[in-house]
């Protein structure tokens, strides 16, 4: 299975803090992966560093090498902007901007100029609301505005806006945890269609989320990767005395 | 092995494997009832553990209802995952056996009225070792042993053995005995059972086996040293 990001000896220094200790982790394409950890672990720095958000951090220091398709995203020549429209993001909490839901989606084409004519624009809009599951139920009010939808369809609308710029890499940050259940079955049956055309990492505290939607797991600990597997092994018998604790609940 | 952060997670794997170790405990008495019963002709005895057969199937209910209970709102994964099927699956084997139990108890009923046959001497010699592996096996569930779980494993062909050779004599017994034919059928009905007291036993040792190691019972990992699993 080829990786679609392959991270080799990634250490990530908040000043003098060491939050990662020399992460080495391959991304299977067109698979989720999944980290878990206990708070601090570290897997979100790590995710962040997978389409270098960290870089306005202040005092940041990062060691190692964040392959993309074999590129370094860390060499000196790549654009940031354009490395962004390859690897989306969603954050924990839904954050379309204050304009109607069209343009919400309509944003990322735009400044990345992927349309010729507004038609073109009409299809990006509806193919991405569409695989993002909310175009049934929002396509009469494309031009309300985004903010009156409910907090699943939010989200659902930030994954829309994420894939309208055609990534090829969509990272997660616990992207569920403010929605209720109903919300997050239609966040997790969207993980597992759009992993069709996309590579996803999901950060999440949910374990059971983690091993439904994941194909590969990798547990963190204060900034090490304890144990890193296919999914359902890992759950069900883990290697590692610590993974066994964590996700048991044994953790102490 | 450390205690869950909640408190009463830990308290209902203890209690499923409590009601198993209570079910155990009662298969076993019915197992030694079955025996005297029939080495005796004690019918009153036979049906008495008849009778005490339900409360063996209503403790599989409970272990039945507990393991849904924890499945449903602990969601176990890893070790706990796996103690909880072994818990299901252990206890219908349990089940299985206290039926032995009682098919045994009903041979008493049927063969209360003939006389004594040498060949009954032989049952509390045969049952020794499937209710040494019965025994062993609850062992081997409770304190996680699977070097326990193996030695009942292997005992199963030695059952095997002395079951063949039990049934050889009763054969003998038929054919110098035509006339109580009848008598020695029911014997090697009760024969047969104590017997597949052993193989349940090597039942629950196999999946005390998959809830130690996380591997599917495979005869040819057996063959293995057990530091190698």
């Amino acid at each position: 299975m080829p990786f679609k990001i392959d991270v080799k000896n990634l250490s990530l220094f908040y000043g003098d803090k060491q939050a990662l200790f020399k992460v080495s982790l391959g991304l299977p394409k067109l698979q989720t992966t999944a980290l878990i950890g206990p708070s601090g672990c570290g897997k979100s720095s790590f995710l962040r560093c997978l389409n270098r958000m960290n870089d306005s951090v202040p005092n940041i220091h990062i060691d190692g090498k964040v392959l993309l398709d074999g590129k370094d995203i860390y060499a000196p020549s790549v654009d940031v902007v354009e490395l962004r429209s390859h690897v989306g993001m969603i954050f924990q909490k839904p954050n379309p901007f204050p304009r109607s839901i069209y343009e919400n989606v309509a944003y990322g084409p735009r400044i990345h100029k992927l349309f010729k004519n507004k038609s073109a624009l009409d299809e990006i809009v509806q193919t991405s609301l569409t695989r993002a599951g909310l175009w049934e139920e929002i396509k009469d009010r494309l031009h309300q505005p985004a903010t009156r939808l409910s907090g699943g369809q939010q989200q659902r609308l930030c994954i829309a806006r994420a894939i309208a710029v055609s990534p090829e890499v969509i990272l997660m940050d616990e992207p569920s945890s403010a929605l209720d259940p109903i919300a997050t079955a239609k966040i997790e049956e969207l993980i597992d269609e759009l992993r069709e055309k996309f590579t996803i990492v999901i950060v999440t505290h949910n374990l059971q989320q983690a091993a439904r939607v994941s194909q590969k797991t990798a547990f963190f600990h204060s900034g090490h990767i304890v144990e890193v597997g296919e999914t359902g092994e890992l759950f069900t018998m883990p290697k590692d005395e610590r993974t066994q604790g964590y996700i048991t609940g044994r953790y102490g | 092995m450390i205690k869950h952060i909640v408190k009463a997670y830990d308290d209902e794997l203890k209690a499923l494997h409590a009601l198993i170790g209570y079910m155990g405990e009662l298969t076993l008495s019915q197992i030694n009832n079955a025996i005297k019963s029939i080495m005796a002709f004690d019918v009153a005895l036979a049906q008495e553990l008849i009778t005490r057969d339900r409360e063996v199937n209503l403790l599989e209910t409970k272990v039945d209802e507990l393991a849904v209970r924890i499945l449903a709102l602990r969601q176990p994964v890893a070790y706990d995952l796996r103690t909880v099927v072994a818990s299901l699956k252990i206890s219908n084997q349990v089940e299985r056996i206290a039926d032995y139990a009682v098919n045994i108890a009903k041979f008493t009923l049927a063969l209360k009225d003939l006389p004594s046959f040498p060949e009954i001497k032989e049952l509390p010699i045969l049952i020794k070792m499937p209710e040494q592996m019965f025994e062993s096996a609850l062992i081997a569930f409770e304190t996680s042993d699977l070097n326990l779980a193996l030695t009942v494993w292997h005992m199963d062909q030695e059952v095997d053995v002395y079951y063949k050779a039990y049934l050889q004599k009763i054969f003998e017994a038929m054919i110098d005995d035509p006339k109580n034919v009848g008598a020695y059928t029911q014997l090697l009905f009760a024969a047969k059972n104590i017997e597949r007291i052993g193989d349940q036993s090597q039942n629950i040792a196999e999946a005390v086996y998959t809830m130690i190691t996380g591997k599917p019972f495979q005869e040819s990992d057996i063959a293995k040293n057990v530091s190698q699993i």
